[in-house]
């Protein structure tokens, strides 16, 4: 394993054994297995698929559940260092296994009825089947609560109507989590692939996260049967809270981002000689390597307090808010940093900067957008709802 | 069919290593640990038989404390059980052989694997010490194994071609890269391995036979030569490559 990680702190001395050795299996399979191959991926903007099977062995799809449906009982932290570790490869990994961990496996883990547990959680984390979340719609992602798409009652199950976009792997899952209204509530249903009325076009044109599918799903009398609705699933909490869980795997993915981004800077300008030297041992250069450090020492303190808070049951959507606002702009902030200090070869994808930076602006955008985590804080403190 | 594999953490083959002050050790302050890569295919050959015929397999390691989290890879990795053999105090080559070798012993085996070297030392003497304070049959290099009928068909790579042997079991086979391809320990694996026994055992130190007299840094690379340039500088450099630096024939 060459990499051992940016660890200025000596965080590693508070983990347990078991995380760090998480921690590693996930890195070197990273190493090997994502690494050698992302830049042609996403050139060609493809998901590779046939990874899809190596992640599930590794455990990746669910982890933190019970084993008697298919998880490893793994605690926070070590969970979000596996989110770090793949998102060091590629966001595209990271967000692939958020949504079949956080947004599909946690709500019918929470939700779901004894029968749609036994059924489909081992299977989702064998990865026979994939899954994908449908909240945002075409007009309306910040204010899910305003959403248009209805569920209406009919003979032995449900009628959906209306169409979600921005939808990570939904041309691609078996499973969709679909939230619609059902007589003004927000209810969570889960759409099979197929289903007569569906579709699932893919959204070309992305300058970001080019390894990842995107797509859109479009219902028009979507016949749902009852035993498909998640009865527990009511309200708009509910989504809410599972993209609570996605937001605690970027507060650690986008660390792994910057890390790569950090490692490849200190690398270059140790290199890369100008003025007959190289350009490290200049003063503006040295201070934002320092700053780039500094922002990832203080992202991974925040990042490890919250997991062991979320281990403890103290961890609030308050207190992931916070840091994924934070983790994400530190990261951008230290992507866009690396691109300026590689130069020329910033812009070439013989390095992972450009990428990891494109990717980002997804991050700080999906999962609610930089904004209103700082609006959620700002709730939170002042007491005053000001995104309304 | 149960199987001892020999296991040992290394510095990160990655790591720049560095002598501590007085050069009677290296430098381990700030050295990332991994298991030694060769263990590793080791590891998961040992696995393969016994997912294949059943059995256990059981990881042993020799060395202090931190020598534990060989084992705890080992067990991630899937091995049933592990016995951490404790070392206090120096030893050669001869003492861990030996030590290993009697933790070999208080167990029931039909083979032991081992990486075929360490890649810390280099030493590649482990494997067959141990073969031959247990008296049996020993191959080196493996990179492939068939084992069946209580006997192994093992092939080595040799200069110009490979050598195949057989060997009636118990044996030791140390491995070589290309003999499989080590499994990432799985989260699952990784956290059932919390609940595997690691047994300790105290195994009385022999006389060391060797002494570490000190550690030296490889000499400076002398600098680099521009014998010529272009097309006419080819012989020469031909010439120079075969009876200066014979690397070519
Ligand atoms: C690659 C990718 C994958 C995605 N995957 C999924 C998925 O799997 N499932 C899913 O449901 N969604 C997904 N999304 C959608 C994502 O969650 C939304 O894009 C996000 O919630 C923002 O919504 P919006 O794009 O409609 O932006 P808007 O809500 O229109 O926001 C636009 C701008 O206005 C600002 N803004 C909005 N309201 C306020 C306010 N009250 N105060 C101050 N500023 C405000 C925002 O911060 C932002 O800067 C994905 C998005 C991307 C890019």
């Amino acid at each position: 394993m060459a990499y051992a990680g940016i660890d200025y702190y000596k965080i590693d001395d508070l983990l347990t054994d078991e995380e760090r050795l998480v921690r590693d299996s996930v890195r070197e399979w990273v190493n090997d297995r994502v690494i050698p191959g992302i830049e042609g991926w996403y050139r060609d903007a493809v998901f590779p698929m046939d990874r899809v099977p190596e992640m599930a062995e590794l455990g990746l799809f669910g982890p933190t559940f019970p084993e008697e449906y298919g998880g490893a009982g793994i605690g926070d932290v070590a969970y979000g260092l596996a989110m770090q570790e793949l998102e060091r490869g590629d966001s595209g990994f990271r967000s692939f296994c958020s949504v079949q961990s956080a947004l599909v496996m946690y709500p019918i883990f929470t939700w779901g009825t004894d029968e749609q547990k036994r059924n489909l959680l081992p299977k989702l984390a064998t990865g026979e089947l994939l899954g994908a979340f449908g909240l945002t719609e075409p007009d309306y992602g910040s204010d899910p609560g305003s959403m248009i798409t209805t569920a209406k009652k009919v003979d032995g199950g449900y009628l959906l109507n209306g169409a979600k976009m921005w939808i990570t792997n939904s041309t691609i899952a078996d499973i969709l989590v679909v939230w619609a209204k059902l007589d003004g509530v927000v209810n969570g249903f889960l759409v099979e692939k197929g289903a007569k009325g569906l579709d699932c076009p893919e959204t070309s044109g992305k300058w970001s996260l080019r390894a990842s599918v995107t797509g859109e799903i479009i219902l028009q009398d979507v016949f749902v049967p009852e035993e498909m609705r998640m009865p527990d699933a009511v309200g708009l909490k509910c989504p809410l809270m599972c993209l609570n869980q996605a937001r605690y795997g970027i507060v650690w993915g986008v660390l792994g981002a910057a890390q790569h981004c950090y490692e490849s800077t200190l690398r270059y300008t140790t290199e890369r000689e100008q003025w007959g030297g190289p350009i490290n041992r200049h003063q503006m250069v040295q201070e934002r390597l320092v700053i780039m450090l500094s922002e990832i020492t203080k992202g991974q303190l925040m990042a490890y307090r919250l997991g062991r808070m979320k281990e403890q049951g103290k961890a609030s959507f308050r207190h992931v808010s916070l840091a994924k606002r934070n983790n994400c702009e530190q990261a951008l902030n230290i992507a866009r940093t690396a691109r300026d200090l590689h130069g020329a070869n910033g812009i070439a994808d013989e390095y992972p900067i450009m990428r990891h930076m494109m990717n980002l602006e997804s991050v700080y955008t999906y999962e609610g957008t930089h904004n209103m985590h700082t609006l959620i804080v700002g709730a939170d403190i002042t007491g005053i709802e000001a995104y309304k | 069919m149960n199987i001892a594999v020999l296991v040992k953490m290394v510095p990160d083959t990655a790591a720049t290593i560095r002598l501590n002050a007085d050069k009677s050790w290296i430098e381990t302050r700030d050295l990332n640990w991994v298991l030694s890569p060769y263990d590793e295919y080791a590891m998961e050959e040992a696995l393969k038989l016994t997912e294949a015929e059943g059995g256990e397999v059981t990881a042993i390691t020799y060395g202090g404390d931190q020598s534990k989290e060989a084992l705890r890879k080992a067990l991630a990795m899937g091995a049933h059980k592990a016995v951490h053999a404790k070392k206090e105090g120096f030893t050669d080559l001869l003492g861990t052989a030996n030590a290993l070798a009697k933790a070999i012993q208080a167990g029931s085996y039909d083979m032991v694997f081992a990486g075929f070297k360490a890649t810390d030392d280099d030493c590649a003497a482990i494997g067959p010490m141990v073969a031959t304070l247990l008296d049996w049959p020993c191959v080196t290099e493996v990179h492939k194994l068939e084992v069946g009928g209580g006997k192994l068909t093992a092939e080595r790579e040799i200069e110009g071609g490979h050598e195949v042997f057989e060997a009636s079991l118990p044996a030791v086979v140390t491995a070589q890269k290309g003999l499989n391809e080590p499994r990432y320990p799985s989260l699952k694996g990784i956290m059932m391995a919390k609940k595997k026994p690691i047994e300790e055992t105290e195994v009385e130190d022999v006389e060391p036979r060797t002494e570490t007299v000190g550690f030296e840094y490889p000499p400076e690379r002398p600098e680099g030569r521009i014998v010529g340039e272009g097309a006419e500088a080819v012989p020469e450099l031909v010439r120079l490559l075969r009876e200066e630096a014979r690397v070519i024939e």
